[in-house]
């Protein structure tokens, strides 16, 4: 091989890949500045809108005592629980839909958070729990249902269409389950239940926030640890093998932190409705293609955060909605409109 | 001549699936419909012997209670269960097909949110509550829920495309729901009845909805009868089956007609029955391979099975009250489900 | 042995033709006739179009400008059912529906012979068997399809397109993923389909050495455009192979059938002086040079 031909053809390479990068370099930076403005308007809108640079002073420790309490206390809790389980859930809905190679195959679809749902709204309705101990029986429910179908699902290794169908089967149990529970509850206690399971950020505190944190740290990067293999899953199962990546051990790594990372987003904040659905193909077309993880969480931050801006201030006399609501409504068209617009061939 | 023909034809004849087969199981499937159907005539609260049943269908006595039962509650619901249930097996044995998707089923390509986002909307705001007056609003908010389905994954220029048509149909349900879920959090009233309207249930529907609605039924079912050999030709991927004479977009709006016309029938009877469109059709492949006309004709009757089998076990598992089919068709159906996955022989790569 | 019809009847042809996607043209004005009753092998580069063109032909893409007429008539005009009585098409990678086996795979080329109302009649059980027959498949009639090895699958594949009985067959590179022995299998079954049922036979291939062996009439293409067709040792030249693939060869005659042979040159394996083609002359600064192949690709970026 001629040092020039090599040069050359390594240069063609470098080139094609750097502006895969370039590209998606660009997407998250643009990402990243639409959630900081999103931020800056959550902390400055409200009852008592403070300005901006106050905003910012306030943050430095400058504020006046009401300015800092209904920043540091009432607003960047809120907002801070947004960009983590906004993270968490879309990072997780990419994760899924990479790895099982069906873009129907969301953790909202398969089960995942349905069962941690199950479990909250038992604790709710049967047990008579509150807080912190519905979180931890969401967290708990969401990982005994991903057990449960991993569980299932195997039989000399998981293939990803009995996973999908296996998980669509046991999300219709549950969702079966959901509804035996909320039409034998006192109604009042049924729309408790309801506000739980569309996913809310309200009482949000920095205790909860601390753990959500601490949890993603050690989430997040072992997803993009293990998401190295991913491209190479994407093309199948035998030519992941020739690419020397050992395919059950990287399914099964990759699926057990994208459980995790939903179910800890589920249990901070309720299964907070497509978040984890419409990150991933909105961030695979913003940034070209294959798994995007980062762009995913930051699209998952940006629909959340922003879904509760609008939860917060939308409708007129003061009237709050869950931010679960308002993630259907802005997620859902967005995707509509980026599947119209796209050429054929795209939508796989 | 016709030597060389019988020989020729032995093995590949043999090789083909014998429809006498398929016809036999279709048989045997319609017997055990059959039962189930009498079981849904005697059993329930109180159990009736099954010579009463027959005495009650063939020569009924006007003050006879156990004949009045028979006749006036469980005749109606269990015929309703016959018609929901077959139709919305037909409706997922199409999407399934046309989709090349199978995990596709109305609820997740959006139909069910819409007809509950219609009947939420005419609870709210036009009061209407009974399970007969949601009727015409439910199968508006199916049909409109499709018609947006269908149109915006045409949009793109591919006429529907497979992949497309999945996720439309899935981000279609989430705004959908999200609007929903809106009215439900702020009316307390809608909510006491609409979450009894979203489980789906067979108890206190009337015949004359059915009658009202059989004219849409027949046709949807006659639409499905036509649409097989399509389903067939679209299995074998968009380019061949052009190449095959099968003109594409024509299989796919017949096939958003009968989805239309079949799961908005069932979901306007009886609520949006979440699962039988999903399991049914998985059943039926399991016994028929993949020839479409007779995966279609078993989840027609094996979504019947599934949905009358449902609403008599909810009748007597219940204790005091029922429990809605819905929600027994699926927490009993799972497992069968889960089984029928399972057990498949392992696919190709 | 089918139908007993005069083979080769049906004329298929493109008119000026424009190909393309999303607005971006792969084929230009391009005008080709297809000779009846005889085979015909598309060739070209990566990405010249010809895989576009074949499925220009078979109507699965609708022409930006120009068009494919089928006995002189617009092929989009004809109803698909009739035309595809008379064009069958076997794309590069069809899908097999899970769990099919050969005999009911093969019975799906039987679509457009059957009005929806009728039922599998006696004479399409016998078309059915003379293709399973003719292919070899009869023995793997009863097997899955995902139980086959490539070479069987392409072969029931290759049957499910006779079934549908066609006077003209597509077939886009019907010989990928198999191996060499299988490759010849395949297109002399393709051959002999040609010559026993005057099938017209129209196939991309990669490879041009088969190509010109099993090819009447030769059709090479670079960058959306014809740039020779006809027999083929009339069509290959040193010339036309450098201008469709940018590769320096010499041609020499197959010792088997005496059609024209390509031989590469390549960079490392000097051509031999007394035949050299003027291809930069060859020795130590001929191999520290790059191919035309590498220096179009260089310049590419």
């Amino acid at each position: 091989m001629s040092a020039r031909g090599a040069a050359v053809g390594g240069g063609i390479a470098r080139g094609a890949r750097r502006a895969r990068l370039r590209r998606a370099h660009r997407v998250e930076l643009a990402l990243v500045v639409l959630v900081l403005g999103i931020a800056a308007l959550s902390l400055s809108l409200g009852a008592y809108a403070i300005p901006p640079a106050d905003v910012l002073r306030t943050l430095l420790g400058d504020g006046t005592g009401r300015e800092e309490f209904v920043v540091l206390e009432l607003r960047l809790p809120r907002l801070t629980l947004g960009v983590l389980v906004g993270a968490a859930l879309g990072m997780s809905g990419e994760i899924f839909q990479s790895v099982l190679r069906n873009p129907l195959a969301s953790p909202d679809i398969i089960g995942v958070t349905v069962g941690a749902s199950v479990a909250a709204v038992l604790a709710l309705l049967v047990l008579g729990l509150g807080g912190v101990a519905v979180s931890a029986a969401a967290f708990g429910g969401a990982l005994i249902v991903a057990a449960a179908i991993y569980l299932l699902a195997w039989r000399d290794g998981v293939s990803g269409a009995r996973f999908v169908l296996i998980g669509v089967a046991v999300a219709f149990m549950a969702h079966a389950v959901l509804g035996y529970l909320l039409t034998r509850a006192d109604i009042r206690d049924a729309q408790t239940a309801l506000v739980w399971m569309v996913g809310s950020l309200s009482g949000a505190g920095w205790d909860e926030i601390v753990v959500v944190a601490v949890s993603l740290a050690v989430l997040v990067p072992a997803a993009l640890v293990l998401c190295v293999p991913l491209r190479a899953l994407e093309l199948g199962d035998d030519t992941a093998r020739g690419l020397g990546v050992r395919a059950q051990g990287a399914r099964l790594g990759l699926i057990a932190v994208a459980v995790a990372l939903a179910a800890v987003g589920t249990a901070a904040a309720g299964p907070v409705a497509f978040v984890a659905f419409v990150a991933g193909p909105i961030a695979r077309r913003l940034v070209g293609s294959g798994p995007a993880l980062v762009p995913a969480a930051l699209v998952g931050m940006a629909v959340v955060t922003g879904a509760d801006l609008l939860a917060l201030h939308l409708l007129p006399g003061g009237i709050q909605v869950p931010v679960g609501i308002v993630t259907g409504l802005i997620g859902a068209p967005y995707l509509l409109w980026l599947l119209a617009t796209t050429g054929r061939g795209e939508a796989r | 001549m016709a030597t060389i023909d019988t020989a020729a034809h032995a093995p590949a004849a043999a090789a083909r699936r014998r429809p006498v087969h398929l016809l036999w199981g279709l048989a045997a499937s319609g017997a055990a419909l059959a039962v189930v159907v009498f079981l849904g005539l005697a059993l329930g609260a109180r159990s009736i012997p099954l010579d009463v049943v027959i005495d009650a269908l063939v020569e009924p006595r006007a003050g006879d209670n156990d004949h009045l039962v028979v006749r006036e509650l469980r005749l109606p619901r269990t015929v309703i269960g016959v018609a929901v249930g077959a139709a919305l097996g037909l409706c997922g044995a199409i999407l399934q097909g046309t989709t090349r998707n199978p995990i596709a089923d109305p609820g997740l390509l959006g139909l069910n949110a819409g007809a509950s986002l219609a009947v939420v909307g005419a609870i709210t705001w036009l009061g209407i509550a009974s399970p007969a007056g949601v009727v015409w609003f439910a199968f508006a908010g199916t049909a409109a829920a499709a018609v947006v389905v269908y149109g915006i994954s045409a949009l793109g220029g591919a006429g529907g495309e497979p992949m497309r048509l999945a996720l439309v149909g899935a981000a279609v349900a989430a705004a959908a729901t999200s609007l929903t879920t809106v009215v439900l959090l702020t009316d307390l009233e809608t909510l006491e009845r609409y979450r009894f309207w979203v489980v789906g249930s067979l108890a206190g529907r009337e015949l004359d909805t059915l009658v009202a609605l059989s004219p849409f039924l027949i046709a949807g079912v006659l639409i499905s009868i036509g649409i097989g050999r399509a389903l067939d030709a679209i299995a074998l991927g968009d380019d061949l089956a052009t190449g095959l004479g099968q003109r594409l977009d024509r299989a796919r709006w017949s096939s958003a007609a009968a989805v239309i016309l079949l799961c908005g029938t069932a979901t306007a009877i009886a609520g949006p029955i979440a699962f039988v469109g999903l399991a049914a059709p998985h059943l039926a492949r399991r016994i028929t391979g993949p020839e479409h006309r007779w995966i279609l004709a078993y989840s027609a009757v094996f979504g019947a099975i599934m949905l009358v089998a449902a609403d008599v076990v909810g009748r007597i598992a219940g204790g005091p009250g029922e429990i809605e089919a819905g929600l027994v068709v699926a927490m009993f159906g799972g497992p069968v489900m889960i089984w029928v996955v399972r057990s498949a022989r392992p696919g190709r790569r | 042995m089918s139908a007993g019809r005069p083979a080769g009847r049906h004329e298929l042809a493109a008119r000026a033709l424009r190909l393309g996607f999303d607005g971006v043209s792969v084929v230009h004005d391009l005008d080709l006739v297809v000779p009846g009753a005889r085979t015909t092998v598309i060739v070209g580069a990566n990405a010249c179009g010809k895989s576009t063109l074949l499925r220009g032909l078979a109507r699965i893409l609708r022409p930006e400008r120009g068009a494919v007429t089928l006995d002189g008539r617009e092929i989009r005009t004809l109803p698909t059912r009739e035309v595809a009585r008379i064009v069958g098409l076997l794309p590069q990678q069809p899908l097999a529906p899970e769990d099919i086996s050969v005999a009911d795979l093969v019975g799906r080329g039987r679509h457009p012979h059957r009005a929806w109302a009728r039922r599998w009649s006696d004479e399409d059980e016998r078309v059915v068997a003379d293709a399973l027959a003719a292919t070899g498949t009869l023995e793997l009639a009863a097997r899955r399809v995902d139980t086959l090895s490539g070479g069987q699958r392409q072969r029931a594949w290759i049957a499910m397109a006779l079934a549908q009985d066609p006077d003209i067959l597509l077939l886009d590179e019907p010989t990928s993923f198999l191996d060499v022995a299988h490759q010849i299998d395949v297109l002399d079954l393709l051959c002999a389909l040609n010559r026993g049922r005057g099938t017209t036979v129209v196939m991309v291939l990669h490879d041009l050495n088969l190509a010109a062996r099993y090819a009447d009439h030769l059709v090479v293409m670079a960058e959306g455009r014809i740039v020779a067709s006809g027999p083929p040792a009339e069509v290959i030249s040193v010339e036309i192979v450098r201008e469709a693939y940018g590769l320096e060869c010499r041609i020499i005659e197959d010792p088997v059938c005496g059609s024209p042979m390509v031989v590469p040159v390549g960079r490392f394996h000097t051509d031999r002086p007394a035949a050299s083609s003027g291809s930069g002359g060859g020795g130590v600064g001929g191999l520290l040079l790059p191919g035309p192949a590498a220096r179009e690709g260089g310049e590419h970026q």
